[in-house]
């Protein structure tokens, strides 16, 4: 009871009242008078905001299906190991880049795609790159994004889905092995449909968290100086709306959007997979 | 951010200072009819803005990584001044962290640091609307010191006529060259644009891979376009622009720039990048750039030898009767209005953008305030660096174009988005001129500029 307490207090400290108070800034103005949805209309106008979201837009796309694809393969091959020591080391190194904050694993990577520094300079030589101007032109943003989401991020969700597979019956996985099915079988008509709601978990959360892309594009524009990554994304816009134009209401009116698109994007996955039907 | 706390410093005498402000406070009172510590705000009306009660206690001051060298200096002259000294990012290359933080500030209502520098020029744009950057020539700095200010030095901090922070450097951007390399091969340093050019060329043919230039920084434009008199930044108002960047002015400095980099004299990496430190920074021969180019750049970053880097006016176009130059950024200074000690404040200030002893002998940049850039000058001529004296600054130091000012919006920002990455991608300045003239606009007008084109 005191443990729900606890919660409850932190939950309304840092989660629900400065919600409120963003919605509060969303519909008024500096002076606090009602404006309706002025400031919508007044940062939908903004030049940068429909870019900004097609930008996280691609990107939700390209980071949610690698998501997907790989942390399911990567899961299904580290169960299929079992519990050799290989599959502990892999387990281990897969986490690895978990453990380093996300601000820092982004730091690393602006060392691996700069060819002058890069320990992979021969692959990205090859890949027709020289200079770390031509790595991080507009078009391979979203890919940058992705490898590097996908490098920091992606490690704990193969390790959760690793558990999630084990939590497999046996007997199951026994009975489709007596029935004749393969590795190919199991997994798709097995494995898979019973990882569902994980998965919907997973992609919940990483739409939330890929909707607010921040770090990445930041830290690539200072690396940049300013070259790429600068306003990319919609939660950079509500940063410079609110520091650098000192329209507070502006930014707190985008990060209402970006609020109602995750917890509608959430409802409609929820729904559809049937994630709280009990078993 | 890193917080130093000297503590050696010891209390000031405060009876003394406060028996001072009291005096002070009468006569603003009487003057201007605000009741002194009196109203709900307590504030009192004198030299040009509200002020806050006055308090002892330490004076915060935030500086970059290169001034903590200046405050740690004037910890050392005046033992008696408790300073509070943070160090934070300088606005380095428009990271607009101070104006973050004093939207913050405004909002909790405490928090401002007292004196505050910046590597940024445009910092008056916003911090007086934020009420943030005291008036200073209202009673704070006197008219004397502000005159000796290299002419122009404070346009930048200048609003309506009220000035709102001083310039700590100045830097207008000169011809630098290697003087033993640019023998050898048996070059006259250019005069003139066109001259340059065919520079340009003939290094391209007979000496490959050696340069006579960059244009792959965010500052790229402030170098030539500036220099060109390209109208691209005209700041008419407080919020009012002029874009125009298909003036002649620009077109030829563009074309220029398109013909050096296309047979490669001309570098597109940028100078600070980690490509040109690795294999162009010892290929140099010329390089047009600002006048902290001699110590940060090709001494500080390049390690280049001494005796061979020379500086040289940079060049005109044939013809031209006045000469002119661009300008790289320059670090100003701004006073709070929020101060508790402004009296302090205010000696630190005038100590740290005047006095010799750091601006004259320990600066690394040409000080803003001349008479101090005259002991500067005299200093790096003796040093024995530089393979000619920088006379070539002192006289750039009056050039710089008055046509292109400092907005809210970042130019160099907005180059390096627009411009840049389609340098990168080979195409050309000229080609690129429309689109870089969009991008302004775009920008000023969603802060709020009146655009005229």
């Amino acid at each position: 009871m005191a443990f729900v307490a606890a919660y409850v207090v932190l939950l309304v400290a840092f989660g629900v009242l400065p919600t409120a108070y963003a919605v509060y800034f969303a519909f008024t103005d500096a002076g606090g008078k009602v404006t309706g949805f002025a400031n919508f209309v007044s940062t939908a106008h903004d030049f940068r905001f429909l870019d900004a979201v097609s930008h996280v837009a691609v990107y939700l796309l390209f980071w949610l299906l690698s998501l997907v694809v790989f942390v399911v393969a990567l899961a299904l091959l580290l169960h299929r190991l079992a519990s050799g020591s290989a599959s502990k080391a892999l387990r281990f190194l897969y986490y690895i880049p978990g453990a380093l904050a996300g601000a820092a694993s982004v730091l690393v990577w602006l060392f691996m795609l700069d060819p002058t520094v890069s320990p992979v300079r021969s692959l990205l030589g090859v890949l027709g790159f020289h200079t770390f101007g031509e790595v991080i032109a507009p078009g391979n943003l979203p890919l940058l994004f992705t490898i590097i989401a996908f490098w920091t991020g992606a490690g704990g969700w193969i390790v959760v889905m690793y558990g999630a597979l084990n939590n497999i019956p046996t007997d199951v996985m026994e009975a489709a092995r007596i029935d004749g099915a393969g590795a190919w079988q199991t997994a798709w008509h097995v494995q898979i449909p019973m990882l569902r709601k994980w998965i919907v978990y997973m992609v919940i959360l990483a739409f939330a968290g890929g909707a607010q892309l921040f770090v990445e594009p930041q830290l690539l524009s200072l690396a940049s100086v300013g070259v790429a990554g600068r306003d990319y994304s919609l939660n950079q816009l509500t940063y410079d709306f609110a520091f650098q134009m000192n329209n507070i209401n502006g930014a707190a009116a985008v990060s209402v959007e970006l609020l109602v698109v995750s917890v509608s994007a959430a409802a409609v996955f929820v729904a559809r997979s049937g994630f709280f039907d009990a078993e | 951010m890193t917080v130093n706390k000297p503590s050696s410093g010891r209390e000031r005498a405060s009876s003394k200072s406060r028996a001072a402000l009291l005096a002070g406070c009468a006569a603003a009172a009487a003057l201007t009819l605000t009741a002194c510590g009196g109203g709900t705000t307590g504030t009192t009306t004198k030299d040009g803005f509200a002020q806050v009660p006055q308090k002892d206690g330490a004076l915060t001051v935030w500086v970059d990584a290169t001034r903590m060298d200046a405050v740690k200096l004037y910890q050392k002259l005046h033992p008696e001044v408790k300073l509070n000294i943070v160090s934070y990012d300088g606005d380095a290359n428009g990271s607009n962290y101070l104006q973050t933080k004093v939207q913050l500030f405004n909002r909790t209502h405490k928090g401002w640091p007292d004196v505050v520098f910046s590597s940024q020029n445009n910092e008056a744009s916003w911090a007086v609307d934020a009420g943030f950057a005291a008036p200073l020539n209202k009673g704070l700095v006197d008219e004397a010191t502000l005159g000796k200010f290299a002419s122009g030095a404070n346009d930048v901090c200048t609003v309506n006529g009220t000035v709102y922070c001083l310039r700590n450097d100045l830097s207008q951007a000169v011809l630098w060259y290697n003087a033993p390399l640019l023998k050898k091969f048996g070059y006259q340093v250019p005069t003139t644009w066109e001259e340059y050019q065919q520079l340009g060329e003939k290094v391209a043919k007979e000496h490959p891979g050696y340069l006579v230039g960059d244009a792959g920084d965010s500052f790229t434009p402030e170098i030539y376009l500036w220099a060109s008199k390209c109208g691209a930044n005209h700041i008419t108002g407080p919020k009012s622009v002029s874009v125009n960047t298909s003036s002649e002015a620009c077109t030829k400095m563009a074309k220029l720039m398109d013909v050096l980099i296309k047979n490669k004299s001309m570098s597109i990496s940028g100078v600070f990048s980690t490509d040109f430190g690795k294999n162009q920074a010892d290929k140099v021969l010329l390089m047009p750039g600002p006048a902290w180019y001699g110590g940060a750049l090709f001494e500080g970053t390049f390690k280049t030898p001494a005796k061979q880097i020379a500086a040289a006016p940079i060049p005109q176009w044939k013809g031209e009767t006045s000469p002119s130059t661009g300008n790289v950024g320059g670090g100003t200074w701004l006073l709070s209005q929020h101060s508790e000690h402004i009296k302090a404040a205010t000696d630190f200030l005038k100590w740290v953008t005047t006095d010799n002893a750091y601006q004259g002998k320990k600066a690394p940049g040409f000080p803003a305030y001349a008479p101090a850039a005259e002991v500067w000058l005299k200093g790096q001529n003796s040093s024995g660096y530089f393979a000619s004296d920088l006379n070539a600054l002192k006289a750039a130091s009056s050039q710089v174009w008055p046509g292109w000012g400092s907005g809210q919006f970042s130019q160099e920002a907005i180059w390096a988005a627009t411009v840049k990455p389609a340098l990168t991608q080979g195409k050309s300045v000229a080609s690129m001129l429309p689109a870089w003239q969009d991008s302004i606009v775009k920008y000023a007008k969603s802060n709020g500029y009146k655009v005229s084109q």
